[in-house]
């Protein structure tokens, strides 16, 4: 679907050229609402046609931050620089931000059609070419059978298409995505994903993404500022954050599940009586450590004489997920679901790191 | 009817399926439990009865025959022309103003004061729990003389009075919307208030502001009190005051006017049901 929507696309029109988009600056945003501080300090450079995720859990401030960029919520201190200009006193219908929602956005008592040329409309366009190019960006997201529905005759993934169309049609200096996948069923949001991805990609619109959902982010941003409590954790590329999280919380983020103590030799650490390189910078500390693994980081071995016990299996196509307690800690690894038979609930098993590094960290204190 | 959609509601599946046998009326009348049956029909008695004998009474002529004749008469009885023109000028004022004042004042405190949406409640019952009587002799306590002198006075009181009805139909309306996410699209999209009012929110909001609309309509044209004690000869003023030496028109007009209420609820529910995109989720 998506070869064939950039494949039909007609390139003559201004609505499907790259435009370019503006670079963004988040400078020193603190928000307080009663008690609970959403943006604490948080900073973030975004530069032209970058795709930038927030990723975090509830209540980390990522909506906030996204709300404060499109003018719906004034910071309490703090700069919104767009093209160099602080914004922050520019209310939100003047700051031209394409922005779609996480709950379906589409104004009911309008066609498909007249949501997406309704920002058009405000623009005092020509009511001709104003309905050519709204059909034109309903065929960019690939939706040309449709113009004449109402919403309630559209699935979620359409209307979520349509309120795509619908940002992109003012050609916004920023797009803003707020979870806009979360409500739709998993097929639906794999495919919107790489839809939204290359379109972007093509108009080369700066677009910030929200999403508490760690694939989401990983697969579709240039970069991703993994935010907790009001403050960027860590602003990296996915590789970079997936191979070098720099803390705790962002490793937990990114699929780190793992945490086992390990004795420290010099650059290296024993890791399942195995000598294993510390991977990076190793923690400034003469304390106990701990080993971050990921599932797919551990080999596990049946040996009847071996330190740990499987005590969780569960399915996940593929690859089937163990649970192994081992000396005092919980260690999830994944195996090929076509040898899951192998092992069963209390199975002893001995395990192995598969890499050459790991990622340490200071012992957590036990709780 | 109305009872009918509920039988095939509870009962869809058998429904349909007796319904292609082609008896569907007989077993509809199986299902019907007797309670039921009986509580439907003594409410239909309750009000048709009392009707069909006030039309009787005001249609039957002399020799106790129907007769839409009396029906002419109402137009010629003195009076009643400009009180029927009087209590519509009313009704158009009052429901213009109290829209003007209740739709950005709902949306308001919708958006940003939704706490304050339980002091809306208690405030905008007050009108219903005040007596007309209460109200009019106060109002006239502290109107100035010009205004007293006016017949706007009766629209602007009448507002108070609707107030409860069109909140509440406001209130309902707005709460079926997700607003919110509506305003901020249309924000976003670059539009004022005036506009995401005017384009986004009232298409939205039409069912509640008809059923609004025709609350007022109604209460404007049935208010008595105030009006009376105020002076003007309003369409129920009118009715009371009988100047015409023929009971049988007053109730006549009086039956018209139930009608015509009648007829323009049914047409804006059924008009509603048809056109309103959301008619089904709703």
């Amino acid at each position: 679907m998506l070869m064939d929507t950039e494949s039909h696309a007609p390139t003559a029109s201004g609505a499907t050229q790259p435009k370019g988009g503006a670079p963004v600056v988040l400078d020193n945003l603190t928000r307080q609402f009663g008690a609970t501080r959403a943006l604490d300090g948080f900073s973030l450079n975004i530069a032209p046609g970058e795709f930038v995720a927030l990723l975090g859990p509830s209540g980390c401030g990522k909506t906030t931050a996204l709300r404060v960029l499109a003018g719906f919520e004034r910071p309490d201190v703090g700069r919104v620089l767009v093209d160099g200009k602080d914004v922050v006193h520019v209310p939100a219908q003047k700051r031209d931000m394409g922005m779609v929602f996480q709950s379906y956005s589409l104004f009911p008592n309008m066609t498909a059609r007249d949501n997406v040329a309704f920002g058009l409309q405000l623009r005092h366009q020509n009511s001709g070419p104003r309905r050519a190019r709204a059909v034109e960006l309903l065929g960019l997201v690939g939706l040309d059978e449709h113009v004449s529905k109402y919403p309630h005759q559209l699935s979620g993934g359409q209307q979520q298409r349509v309120a795509l169309a619908r940002a992109l049609a003012i050609e916004p200096r920023v797009l803003l995505l707020d979870e806009p996948l979360s409500a739709l069923d998993a097929k639906v949001r794999a495919e919107l994903r790489d839809q939204i991805r290359a379109l972007q990609q093509r108009l080369a619109i700066t677009t910030v993404f929200v999403t508490h959902d760690q694939e989401e982010a990983l697969s579709m941003a240039d970069r991703v500022c993994v935010m907790s409590r009001g403050r960027a954790e860590q602003i990296a590329t996915p590789a970079e954050l997936y191979s070098k999280p720099s803390t705790e919380f962002v490793a937990r983020f990114v699929g780190i599940s793992s945490r086992v103590s390990v004795t420290r030799t010099g650059d290296s650490v024993q890791l399942f009586g195995r000598d294993v390189k510390i991977r990076g910078e190793a923690p400034m500390t003469a304390g106990p450590l701990d080993a971050l693994l990921r599932p797919e980081d551990v080999d596990v071995l049946v040996a009847p004489t071996g330190l740990g016990v499987i005590t969780h299996k569960s399915f996940l196509g593929a690859t089937t997920r163990l649970q192994i307690g081992i000396a005092g800690a919980t260690v999830k690894a994944d195996v090929m679901s076509s040898a899951a038979a192998d092992f069963e609930l209390g199975t002893r098993v001995n395990l192995s790191a598969n890499a050459h590094d790991v990622l340490v960290t200071e012992a957590q204190p036990a709780t | 009817m109305a009872s009918l959609e509920l039988g095939a509601v509870l009962e869809h599946d058998n429904f349909m399926e007796e319904y292609s046998r082609g008896n569907e009326v007989l077993s509809w009348w199986r299902r019907m439990h007797w309670g039921r049956g009986i509580a439907l029909f003594a409410a239909a008695a309750y009000f048709i009865i009392p009707f069909y004998a006030a039309m009787q009474f005001s249609l039957a002529n002399n020799n106790g025959k129907f007769s839409l004749q009396p029906l002419t008469q109402i137009a010629a009885a003195p009076g009643f022309l400009s009180a029927l023109w009087l209590s519509t000028q009313l009704a158009v004022a009052t429901m213009l103003i109290v829209m003007v004042l209740m739709v950005p004042t709902v949306i308001y405190v919708h958006l940003r004061m939704p706490r304050f949406r339980r002091v809306m409640e208690v405030i905008t019952i007050l009108p219903i729990v005040i007596p007309p009587i209460v109200l009019i002799v106060g109002v006239d306590g502290v109107t100035p003389s010009w205004l007293k002198a006016s017949q706007w006075l009766l629209a602007l009181v009448y507002v108070v009075l609707a107030m409860p009805y069109v909140y509440r139909a406001l209130d309902a309306g707005l709460g079926a919307l997700d607003l919110k996410t509506l305003v901020e699209a249309s924000r976003s999209l670059g539009s004022g208030w005036t506009t995401i009012i005017l384009r986004v929110l009232v298409p939205n909001l039409r069912s509640a502001l008809m059923s609004a609309s025709v609350l007022t309509l109604a209460l404007v044209f049935g208010e008595f009190t105030i009006a009376s004690l105020d002076g003007w000869q309003t369409v129920p003023v009118w009715i009371y005051l009988a100047p015409t030496d023929d009971p049988r028109i007053n109730t006549l007009v009086a039956m018209m006017a139930l009608l015509v209420t009648c007829i323009v609820l049914t047409a804006i529910v059924s008009l509603d049901r048809s056109k309103n995109p959301n008619s089904r989720r709703s």
